[in-house]
């Protein structure tokens, strides 16, 4: 589970996350909406530590994640997170991408490592890219392989910052593909995302940030049909 | 017109010139270089406002003319009695002297890695070490090599000024030579020549690395 209690952060004088207030539960999936600069982002790179917060608290499990004592490289082990873009590192080969963090934290064999690898970028449908670089791989394929880096790890929860905003229009169909088939694997899941339709197929609840604010939060449904925040009523009509 | 008083031996003491220059190279490339790393790393890692003595250290390095720090270098060890050969307080100058510009092409490279690139390494667990051993030493050596190579030639043709404090390598054999056997032009070429015999598989390796280094780009 992970907890977000009244967490606050700041950019110099630019308060990007004013008091969130949030609970994911095992198994959940929930995806973030807003406008850029919302805030959104910023509070996915908080929840795996890459970011400190200036007040509050987020716990994954239990464990406090910018608590001083915190392994955070350990903690990171069971929160995969996939970027908008850049994920790759293009000087290794796509089977190198996936085994380098099982080998180098998880001390895996070569062999454990390289099944696992194997299993899960068969899993996202690049069972046949195992040798080629990254540079070969369109930005949908790279996407996906940064997916399947992630799962190597055998996380527990999966973030997702906006993952197919950088890609071409006829890409993002595959990438989303994969998030379905991740969330109906029972994968704890948050997303942030501008994919609507997307949002309202997959998630169990959607939140809508506004200014650094969790302005609404609901079920799909509700949100979409029914939004009760004035900011999301005119977010939802340009959207659409 | 082609004919010459220099013989096999003056041959063999050009090419023990160009020993000392290879050696002078060698030693301060080398040590320069794993202080260039060093500081580099520094450098990014603290952020311009705490590196600023460093900095200003290495910009002296970069901005006084090599010949003035080895003179001046050379006298304050005599005046402080380290007792340091002219061959030590060569290499010593010549390796702050790489180090200062070694120091800002591994800035540049590091810098030149994506954050997201490293975000995406620390957030599958790898510490900031392995990130740096794993992900940013790669790409960053890519970027910096061509850099790096011109500064190593640089540094190879700039150590014949170790002459000024006796040093006989490759310019100042050829000057004994000019001077023995006033054949200056004809001296002067072969001397060239060894230069570049010396330099071109320097570059070639660096024109190679990159090659074999770019498939994935």
């Amino acid at each position: 589970m992970i907890e977000i209690e009244n967490v606050r952060k700041s950019f110099g004088a630019l308060e990007v996350l004013k008091g969130i207030n949030l609970t994911v539960a095992k198994g959940e999936v929930l995806t973030v909406i807003g406008g850029s600069g919302s805030g959104k982002s910023t509070l996915l790179t908080c929840i795996n530590g890459l970011e400190p917060i200036d007040a509050g608290r987020i716990t994954v499990d239990g464990t406090e994640v910018h608590a001083k004592t915190t392994d955070l490289n350990t903690l990171r082990c069971k929160l995969g997170i996939v970027f908008q873009q850049w994920n790759a590192f293009p000087h290794l080969t796509v089977l190198e991408n996936v085994m380098l963090a099982p080998r180098k934290v998880l001390r895996q064999s070569r062999a454990e490592a390289e099944a696992m690898a194997v299993k899960q970028l068969t899993h996202v449908g690049l069972g046949d890219k195992l040798k080629v670089y990254p540079s070969r791989l369109s930005g949908g394929q790279q996407q996906r392989m940064a997916i399947a880096r992630a799962l190597a790890m055998s996380p527990d929860y999966m973030l997702f910052d906006e993952v197919t905003s950088a890609l071409d229009p006829q890409l993002v169909g595959e990438v989303l593909d994969t998030l379905r088939l991740l969330a109906s694997e029972g994968m704890t899941m948050i997303c942030v995302t501008h994919e609507m339709k997307f949002a309202r197929e997959v998630s169990d609840r959607v939140a809508f940030f506004h200014k650094g604010v969790m302005a609404e939060i609901a079920s799909p449904e509700d949100l979409f049909e029914a939004p009760k925040d004035p900011e999301l009523q005119k977010f939802l009509s340009a959207t659409h | 017109m082609f004919e010459t008083a220099l013989t096999f031996n003056d041959l063999l003491f050009l090419a023990k010139g160009a020993g000392m220059t290879l050696a002078v190279t060698g030693v301060s490339v080398a040590a320069g270089t794993v202080l260039g790393i060093l500081f580099g790393v520094v450098r990014t890692q603290f952020g311009p406002i705490w590196s600023m003595p460093l900095t200003f250290f290495l910009d002296i390095f970069r901005s006084v003319p090599l010949l003035i720090q080895l003179v001046l270098f050379n006298s304050f060890q005599a005046i402080a009695k380290f007792g340091w050969g002219p061959f030590t307080t060569s290499c010593v100058v010549l390796s702050l002297y790489t180090a200062a510009y070694c120091t800002e092409i591994v800035r540049g490279g590091i810098e030149s890695v994506p954050t997201i690139t490293r975000r995406a390494g620390r957030s599958l667990g790898l510490s900031w070490a392995q990130d740096m051993r794993y992900i940013v030493a790669p790409l960053a050596t890519r970027v910096s090599l061509p850099a790096w190579i011109g500064l190593t030639l640089g540094v190879m043709k700039d150590s014949a000024l170790v002459l000024w404090l006796g040093l006989t390598e490759l310019l100042k054999a050829s000057q004994i030579l000019v001077t023995r056997l006033q054949e200056p032009l004809f001296i002067l070429m072969v001397c060239g020549a060894i230069y570049f015999l010396i330099s071109f598989p320097i570059a070639r390796l660096g024109g190679y690395l990159e090659k074999r280094w770019s498939p994935n780009d």
